[in-house]
């Protein structure tokens, strides 16, 4: 659980930086006075890497997601994928947000289908292989559990269904980045849980380099290889966890000394004004 | 996961718990309930009418409906269709022009804010100009009464299916939630116009559609004014100019009759472009 213990179980963080936040500040125009929001944030995720932001509430965890996408622009310094620094929305980027935004007038099915038709690399192509792309979508609803109800509109479907078809839609176009803001925020404690295994999952069978923002420690501890903790506005990494957990990993785990340990660290760290 | 996917698919799962048994009362049948509307309105008209009613509003000069149904008889046995089929000609051309071209220019103003500064003044100045003030003009500016009474029935349907466009376009892109979904994919203007915003404004842009076919025959009798021989309008102007009151009556009722056909056709078919919308209104079953 120290640095130097987890650099040497998960090589992969050595290898080169998909993500890489160099010296990122932020700050937003309060009634006219500039307030600092985030400060001197460095630090960078490798290929295949899962990393959770946690922190206080208003700490600017969503600014720094909504930099990454490309939606917010980037105050001082630079946030680089694979070297380049980002300056507009990726397409290579799938985001699933805190309500999972499904198209009210798209079944789940044309929801899931939604970024191959706009991403100009597939759009090419789903013309001539509609039926081929339809055929993948659906292997990925199956995998969700979403089968038995592809043809349904949203407001025909639970929230933890809407979050699963939002979460399929993340990564239909095989993104090589996953951003994850609050997914699960709204949903029940179960059925919360149900969705950090279904995450894992769906996280080892694309190998797609995930970013987590979340209020959840257990969450983060769970479905994280390297957990960054935000101090409080102006903020700074305050905290760097390694979990060394073996995967897959199972809920059980959640009560096993090790985890409690770690959530016992992040949750010290937390409070620290 | 209580729900199956097989109670979902028939409209709502809590509609089937909620639905109660057959209703010993006839009055909870809704065709029972809205024919008993019509008999009770023509029944209170028609009494009115005997009794010779004359408080404030007299009704002793007012033809009663039994009158009124000997003018729809007479009508109808001379040659009706002549006058039904000019009167739907106009309204409808001039309801497609007007909707189309609200549609088009609603977009275009909700759109891009270029439009909305060149066009919208212009449009909000003549908006509230009633159909019967464009009569004049109407007959300078169109080389035929034909064209003149097409653009009359037209100006009623085009503000309706412009304004509601325009509205619907502008709160769709005011959903700053939806829009994000096109945004984070990198989607261009066009592809979020195209699967965001057309559908996302739909909804709006129906109701304008309904409104502005309900309004084009609200224009027909200002616009059959300039006809000379044939239409409902022409008919209902005629008799009253002629002081032959049943007739009036059952042009109004005839142009109330089709309006609200061809309101309903509209809304119908708007709706089923919309499947994703259900609508559940209290005490609805």
């Amino acid at each position: 659980m120290t640095e130097q213990l987890s650099l040497a179980t998960s090589p992969q963080v050595e290898t080169a930086a998909v993500l890489e936040f160099r010296d990122v500040g932020l700050q937003y125009r309060m009634s006219g006075r500039p307030m600092p929001v985030i400060e001197h944030i460095s630090l960078s995720v490798g290929e295949a890497e899962f990393v959770s932001i946690v922190g206080p509430s208003g700490c600017g965890k969503t600014s720094l997601l909504r930099m990454i996408s490309g939606l917010n622009p980037v105050g001082k310094g630079q946030v680089c994928f694979r070297g380049e620094p980002i300056t507009k929305p990726l397409s290579s980027v799938g985001i699933a947000f805190q309500n999972p935004v499904l198209l009210p007038w798209r079944t789940t099915l044309q929801n899931v289908l939604l970024p191959l038709e706009v991403v100009p690399t597939h759009r090419r192509q789903l013309k001539n292989q509609r039926s081929r792309y339809e055929t993948m979508a659906q292997d990925l609803l199956a995998t969700v559990g979403l089968e038995d109800f592809q043809h349904h509109y949203p407001r025909q479907l639970s929230g933890g269904m809407k979050q699963r078809a939002s979460l399929c839609r993340a990564l239909i176009h095989q993104p090589e980045l996953l951003l994850l803001d609050e997914p699960f925020a709204a949903l029940d404690a179960f059925t919360r849980e149900e969705m950090w295994e279904l995450l894992q999952r769906l996280w080892a069978r694309s190998q797609c380099t995930s970013v987590l923002v979340t209020h959840n420690l257990r969450e983060a501890i769970f479905l994280s290889d390297t957990v960054y903790v935000m101090g409080p506005r102006p903020s700074q990494m305050v905290y760097t966890l390694k979990v060394d957990l073996p995967r897959p990993r199972t809920l059980d785990m959640c009560f096993t000394e090790d985890f409690h340990q770690m959530y016992t660290e992040l949750r010290q760290h937390i409070q620290r004004k | 996961m209580a729900v199956t996917a097989s109670n979902i698919g028939k409209g709502s799962p809590y509609a089937r718990s909620a639905q109660v048994k057959a209703n010993p009362f006839l009055l909870a049948n809704r065709s029972i309930r809205r024919l008993l509307a019509l008999a009770l309105f023509f029944g209170i008209w028609q009494l009115l009418c005997a009794t010779g009613f004359d408080l404030f509003i007299n009704f002793q000069l007012v033809p009663a409906p039994t009158e009124v149904a000997k003018a729809t008889l007479e009508f109808f046995t001379a040659d009706p269709w002549v006058h039904i089929k000019s009167s739907l000609m106009r309204v409808l051309l001039g309801y497609a022009i007007a909707s189309s071209l609200g549609i088009v220019l609603g977009v275009l103003i909700g759109w891009f804010e270029a439009f909305e500064d060149l066009l919208l003044p212009p449009l909000e100045l003549l908006r509230p100009i009633p159909a019967v003030a464009w009569i004049p003009l109407a007959i300078l500016m169109f080389p035929n009464a034909e064209s003149g009474m097409v653009y009359i029935t037209s100006i009623g349907a085009f503000f309706p299916v412009l304004i509601s466009t325009v509205r619907g376009v502008e709160s769709t892109l005011s959903d700053t939630v939806l829009i994000r979904v096109g945004q984070c994919l990198g989607a261009r203007p066009w592809h979020i116009f195209k699967h965001i915003v057309v559908p996302g404004s739909m909804p709006s842009i129906a109701s304008g559609l309904t409104i502005g076919m309900g309004n084009a025959w609200f224009c027909l009798v200002t616009a059959e004014i300039l006809a000379g021989r044939y239409g409902v309008g022409y008919i209902t102007w005629e008799s009253y100019v002629t002081s032959n009151y049943p007739p009036i009556v059952m042009g109004m009722l005839l142009i109330g009759l089709m309006g609200a056909a061809s309101s309903w056709i509209v809304s119908r078919a708007t709706g089923a472009l919309m499947p994703w919308r259900v609508i559940r209104k209290q005490g609805s079953a």
